[in-house]
């Protein structure tokens, strides 16, 4: 009986595993095939063109826009807010109050962040549909995952190291700058990067903010498309599958490349550091 | 005349005031920093909430009509609902119910099942899949699933409720996969060695030891995939069908919360706009409730 039941489960547990894997690779697969026709030279660094048969530089454009503006802006609030509550915070109700904000950014849905930043970025503070105001809107979505990334690596720090250091003299602040952060670097990339993997996966937000003119931005103050808001439109417009997938294709690759950077830094400042 | 050791000395003061100064003001910018994540939560709140409660403080509507009213027509000054959080909540229930024992299973599988070399290659993979960007996900629900649906359950449109639920299971298996292996992981060595030593199979130590002892990582993942789940948007449009009624069975057409938002943004003025704001609250306050309700259940198991 006992026998019967654990096969039946070892069963089921086989079966499970066989089904995630395989819708995965289902959707990976199905992506590529679908896309791969259409990739080329010419699509990936070709302008958009309305009628059909043009490539989306203009969308990868856009892309790096917001993940270089949000970031030149995330990352140093980030971490700064992270060295905060690491290094200088009492442990108390101000510091209660902060990571409640911080857990509780993360919990929001990108819909409410699209909505939030349509009526104060877009129109409060009159910036319109524009790259800056995604950008902006992108920003405090990734900023809790900058502050915990980067509270994590400053866990990872010995103790040792603050202690030697500030016992021959230096200041805290020259602790910080020369000891703490440099050995806690590893871990604030790897946090940097994910946060590059959420802005280039993000839509709903972005398309509240940013809009959808297929077109190149001419500044960070005009309405363009990001990739994954294009791949959704493409869709949704012209239920063009194939061109969809393309997109998705460049995303996976990029996404892919992010990762893998995310571990090789990781792994190789490490050992640079022990 | 100074000697050049007093000037030395009044440099180091000098330069030892300057260095304390700027201690002081450095932790006053990292404060200012660390207080923006805050100013950040209470300006959304404080935007999303002002704008969506402006038509029931002002504008005379009744909150219960806008709760409980199933219809919505915007030309009409009708703006109801309900449709929309009962297919929000099928949605999302129905996503859990296929999604988590699945997602579950398979971490089972990689943490305790699988030989070393299949799980090392498996389990970054499928943490890479949780990178993939969601609408990629709703493409593949659109040219896939939609399809098969239409064809073998003689659909008219094989975009439903059913298609929704199947793509956020799908969405959120990486996710779900990934933090319960982290947590099936962390369960200490000795757990399963005193288990099987007391002569429990490994199945039999898997499900009433070692689960039981996950059981708080393990809800930490399905808190993520119900976030995920009930926030998500763009690519529960392309698999929605997006109409306006209650759905009744697994193959009506539905219109999510944020499909809603997403789908009428774009030319939403005056008080339709704000309505889309108070479907944001609702949806807002959706999420709060349902991370409540399971914080305490995780909290009752301990």
């Amino acid at each position: 009986m006992r026998q019967t039941k654990d096969a039946l489960l070892r069963g089921l547990l086989w079966a499970s595993a066989a089904v995630s894997v395989g819708i995965l690779v289902l959707i990976v697969g199905f992506i590529f095939y679908k896309g791969i026709g259409y990739i080329s030279f010419d699509f990936i660094f070709g302008d958009y063109s309305p009628t059909g048969g043009g490539g989306i530089l203009p969308m990868i454009v856009t892309t790096i826009y917001t993940i270089a503006i949000s970031l030149i802006i995330a990352t140093p609030l980030g971490i700064l807010a992270a060295v905060y509550l690491q290094e200088y915070a009492k442990q108390g109700r101000l510091v209660n109050m902060i990571r409640f904000a911080t857990e509780s950014l993360t919990g929001i849905p990108s819909i409410i962040y699209g909505l939030f930043g349509a009526v104060f970025f877009v129109a409060t503070l009159k910036l319109g549909m524009s790259i800056i105001a995604a950008s902006l809107t992108l920003t405090i979505i990734v900023l809790p995952v900058i502050i915990r990334t980067t509270e994590e690596a400053l866990k990872t720090v010995p103790a040792a190291y603050r202690e030697g250091s500030l016992a021959l003299g230096t200041t805290k602040l020259q602790t910080l700058y020369k000891v703490i952060l440099p050995s806690a670097m590893p871990g604030i990339l790897s946090g940097i990067i994910l946060s590059i993997g959420r802005i280039v996966g993000e839509s709903a937000a972005i398309f509240l903010t940013a809009g959808t003119v297929a077109a190149m931005p001419d500044s960070i103050f005009s309405s363009a498309r990001t990739l994954t808001v294009h791949s959704y439109l493409v869709t949704q417009e012209s239920g063009d599958i194939g061109l969809a997938a393309a997109v998705g294709i460049v995303l996976i690759v990029l996404i892919f490349a992010i990762n893998m950077t995310a571990t090789f830094i990781s792994k190789k400042l490490n050992k640079a550091d022990f | 005349m100074t000697s050049p050791v007093d000037t030395t000395k009044t440099d180091i003061t000098k330069a030892n005031k300057r260095k304390y100064a700027m201690e002081k003001v450095s932790s006053k910018i990292f404060l200012i920093c660390a207080l923006l994540s805050v100013f950040s939560l209470v300006l959304i709140v404080g935007f999303v909430f002002y704008k969506g409660a402006t038509p029931f403080v002002a504008g005379g509507y009744s909150f219960i009509d806008f709760i409980f009213g199933s219809d919505w027509v915007p030309s009409e000054d009708k703006f109801g609902i309900w449709p929309m959080i009962v297919a929000s909540l099928y949605a999302t229930v129905g996503a859990l119910i296929i999604g988590v024992p699945i997602g579950l299973f398979t971490a089972i599988f990689l943490a305790e099942i699988a030989p070393k070399s299949v799980a090392r290659i498996l389990s970054p993979a499928i943490q890479l899949l949780a990178g993939i960007p969601s609408v990629l996900y709703g493409v593949f629900g659109l040219a896939i699933i939609v399809p098969f649906l239409q064809n073998n359950l003689g659909l008219a449109r094989g975009q439903s409720l059913i298609a929704v639920i199947i793509v956020l299971a799908i969405m959120m298996l990486p996710t779900i996969v990934t933090v319960c292996e982290t947590a099936i992981r962390a369960v200490p060595k000795t757990y399963r060695e005193g288990s099987l030593a007391l002569g429990a199979s490994q199945i039999g130590t898997i499900f009433k030891v070692i689960v039981p002892a996950a059981k708080s990582g393990i809800l930490a993942a399905i808190v993520l995939g119900l976030g995920r789940a009930i926030g998500e948007t763009m690519a529960v449009i392309l698999v929605a069908g997006n109409a306006l009624i209650i759905p009744t069975s697994l193959t009506d057409s539905v219109r999510p919360l944020t499909t809603n938002i997403a789908l009428e943004m774009g030319y939403a003025a005056g008080t339709h706009q704000e309505m889309l704001f108070a479907t944001g609250i609702v949806l807002f306050s959706f999420i709060l409730i349902l991370n409540f309700v399971l914080a305490k259940i995780a909290k009752g198991g301990q």
